[in-house]
């Protein structure tokens, strides 16, 4: 196998991983702030994609300027997504926190089904897959036999952005200091003057907010978005959160690449057809969680967020 | 006084039958979509006056104590339908499939409802059952009326794999596992050739001790009947078995212990239950179930197909369940009527069922989480006054 193959799966991992993660630190911060399972997660990643191919489709014909769609598709799917974590929050989550917990994975299965069907029926043409723009060009170099696509490349940095940002944002502002505080103990958290739902719903923006991006992403990478994508993306991130230690954003970012890194290990070593990759790829999910239920780390020792 | 008041009770239980087989008739027999709005808005304004005067409530609290009565009078109630639609194919594949539905969320709700084990891959186990049966029927010559067992038999088999990973985690977890099992199925019937990939599998028909299920088995009576109706009866035979079975677990001590596994785990295990094993039972014996009636399903319909058995389809049997009442049996049959005659009958509602079902179940979850008619108490001792 050469340097030039080697290099492209490495770089499809890292893409992947980068997805995976940004999904998976959504599953942790929610789980940190509430202790529950988002599980429309996933589908909020499939509408951030299908909100910003809207803003592209509507845009289109007024304005040309590749950059300043790019920026527009990214703005419309962040504020959908953001508004639709908000919503999410306050409809379904917070009002059920003392409803037993079987309620709250039903509710959310449920509402991620609910905007799954609502984008595969009042999609134009949601049903069948859609062409995603090549909004960031198809220019490549080439270093030696491998070739570097601009658009992947830019991606994977913008992706680590988020991550670091992330980072940033919850050890070092007062924002992310209150997001920890409620995650670590809420009732100590609200008697210091900490404003609980505001802080929740919050939370809540800010992971629906990179599901947005990781949604664009997918789609700027695949050159395709479908209404069922998020299914696959949602177990997967929720995986990635829990191997890492769920409610730790660090571990689900670590899960995130390491799920990824065996997603492709398996489909270049398996002697399977590549057709079998999903079926490779949710065999792994069911045995992690027979090996290790809570976590690589542990989600009760773990530090949360 | 006491001997006269239970006739009557016996008699309230047999009117509620004889109303719900006339409805049930009443929905079949009517074509035109208005048809089907308007009376289908005169039951509920029915069920909602008689519920508001309190009539609906004091009939089904007496009349679920004679279930014996009940159960005899539905499957007459079934009898009588498949005699009036006799010559009507598609009326009797939908009460084949309502029966095979119910038949499969009994087993959901032996895990679902009784002992508290989540399954979001129904569909996957339904497709297990079909699936095995096709594969043993065009390879082999076993007898078919085996080959529903064997189908129940893979089913649970296949579910004991994943008894390791769910033994050992809980709530969101186990839910996540299922969840994975039964995209791992769908996909996975999707991409192998040698069970028909996309395409799927044909199934030649039905046969117990030469009696071809596909043909007129009545050809001596005096009238002619769909084939269809030979399935409805094998159907409406195990149902009414499959009811008794968990009717009975759930009013003995099993269904005791499966209770409190449900309820609470921690003090189940710290009153000296053992958990694990109750789990395990639910679990098994759940899928099983819906193992042999996807295999009647696989046989009754003749074709098998990766799309039936998707992720959707498991959160329909899900909401079959809810919108019953978690762990009311009766309640389970009449949802799984209308989720499976609704969308066949109002054309416009077969492209948005799933939305509605979904949604349906959003609300009653926020809004009357103890589902639409909810579990009733266990009793303990004796008759009802």
């Amino acid at each position: 196998m050469n340097i030039g193959l080697v290099g492209q799966y490495v770089i499809n991992g890292m893409m992947l991983g980068m997805m995976y993660a940004l999904v998976a630190v959504g599953f942790s911060l929610f789980f940190g702030v509430l202790d529950v399972i988002q599980f429309s997660h996933g589908d909020v990643v499939t509408g951030g994609a299908f909100a910003g191919l809207a803003v592209y489709l509507g845009l289109r014909g007024v304005l040309h300027s590749p950059a300043l769609l790019l920026v527009l598709v990214l703005i419309g799917a962040v504020i959908a997504m953001a508004l639709l974590g908000i919503a999410i929050a306050r409809g379904l989550v917070l009002p059920l926190r003392s409803a037993p917990a079987l309620n709250t994975l039903l509710l959310t299965l449920m509402a991620g089904t609910v905007l799954r069907e609502s984008i595969r029926l009042f999609f134009p043409n949601g049903s069948q897959p859609q062409r995603f723009p090549p909004l960031l060009g198809d220019r490549a170099i080439a270093l030696g036999s491998l070739t570097l696509r601009i658009d992947n490349a830019l991606l994977l940095a913008t992706g680590a952005t988020l991550i670091g940002g992330m980072h940033l944002f919850i050890t070092r502002t007062r924002l992310g200091l209150a997001i920890r505080a409620v995650a670590q103990d809420e009732e100590t958290a609200c008697t210091s003057g900490i404003p609980f739902r505001k802080v929740v719903l919050l939370t809540f923006a800010i992971g629906s907010v990179l599901a947005a991006f990781a949604g664009v992403m997918n789609g700027l990478y695949y050159n395709e978005i479908n209404f069922g994508m998020g299914l696959l993306l949602g177990v997967i991130g929720f995986s990635a959160a829990v191997l890492g230690g769920l409610g730790n954003i660090y571990g689900g970012i670590l899960g995130g690449f390491l799920f990824a890194g065996l997603q492709t290990i398996g489909a270049v070593a398996l002697p399977l057809a590549s057709a079998y990759k999903d079926v490779f790829a949710f065999g792994v999910v069911i045995l992690l969680m027979a090996w290790r239920p809570t976590g690589l780390i542990g989600e009760r020792t773990s530090e949360r967020v | 006084m006491q001997f006269n008041s239970r006739l009557r009770n016996r008699l309230a239980a047999l009117a509620l039958v004889a109303i719900a087989t006339a409805a049930a008739a009443a929905l079949l027999w009517v074509e035109s979509e208005r048809a089907i709005l308007l009376l289908l808005l005169a039951i509920a304004t029915a069920a909602f006056a008689a519920g508001r005067i309190g009539i609906l409530t004091q009939l089904t609290q007496q009349a679920l104590h004679y279930r014996r009565t009940i159960g005899t009078g539905a499957f007459l109630g079934i009898l009588l339908i498949c005699f009036l639609f006799r010559e009507d194919h598609f009326s009797l594949f939908l009460i084949g499939r309502v029966m095979l539905i119910t038949l499969a969320c009994l087993g959901l709700h032996l895990e679902f409802g009784a002992a508290g084990v989540v399954n979001f891959a129904s569909a996957a186990f339904f497709g297990v059952g079909g699936y095995s049966a096709a594969v043993l029927s065009a390879h082999t010559r076993i007898p078919h009326l085996l080959l529903l067992l064997s189908g129940g038999c893979a089913s649970a088999l296949i579910g004991s794999l994943l008894l390791l990973p769910l033994l050992r985690t809980r709530g969101h977890y186990a839910a996540l596992i299922t969840i994975a099992f039964g995209l791992l199925f769908r996909t996975f019937v999707e991409v192998n050739d040698s069970l028909g990939g996309p395409q799927g599998l044909k199934l030649g028909g039905f046969k117990i001790l030469g009696l071809q299920f596909n043909e007129e088995l009545a050809a001596a009576a005096p009238f002619h009947a769909s084939f269809y109706v030979n399935y409805v009866l094998l159907a409406s035979v195990l149902v009414a078995g499959a009811f008794v079975l968990v009717q009975r677990l759930e009013s003995s001590w099993l269904g005791l212990a499966l209770d409190a596994t449900r309820l609470d785990e921690v003090a189940a295990a710290s009153f000296g239950f053992e958990v694990a094993r109750w789990k395990i039972l639910a679990f098994t014996l759940g899928n099983f179930l819906i193992g042999v009636a996807g295999a009647l399903s696989a046989f009754m319909v003749g074709f098998l197909a990766p799309n039936n058995f998707t992720f959707p389809e498991s959160l329909t049997l899900v909401s079959i369940v809810l919108l019953g009442g978690i762990g009311n049996a009766w309640g389970l049959a009449l949802a799984a009527f209308l989720v499976v005659l609704l969308p066949e009958k109002l054309q416009i509602l077969q492209e948005y069922r799933y939305l509605l079902y979904a949604g349906l179940v959003l609300l009653i979850l926020r809004f009357r989480p103890a589902g639409l008619i909810p579990r009733p108490m266990r009793r303990y001792f004796g008759h009802p006054a």
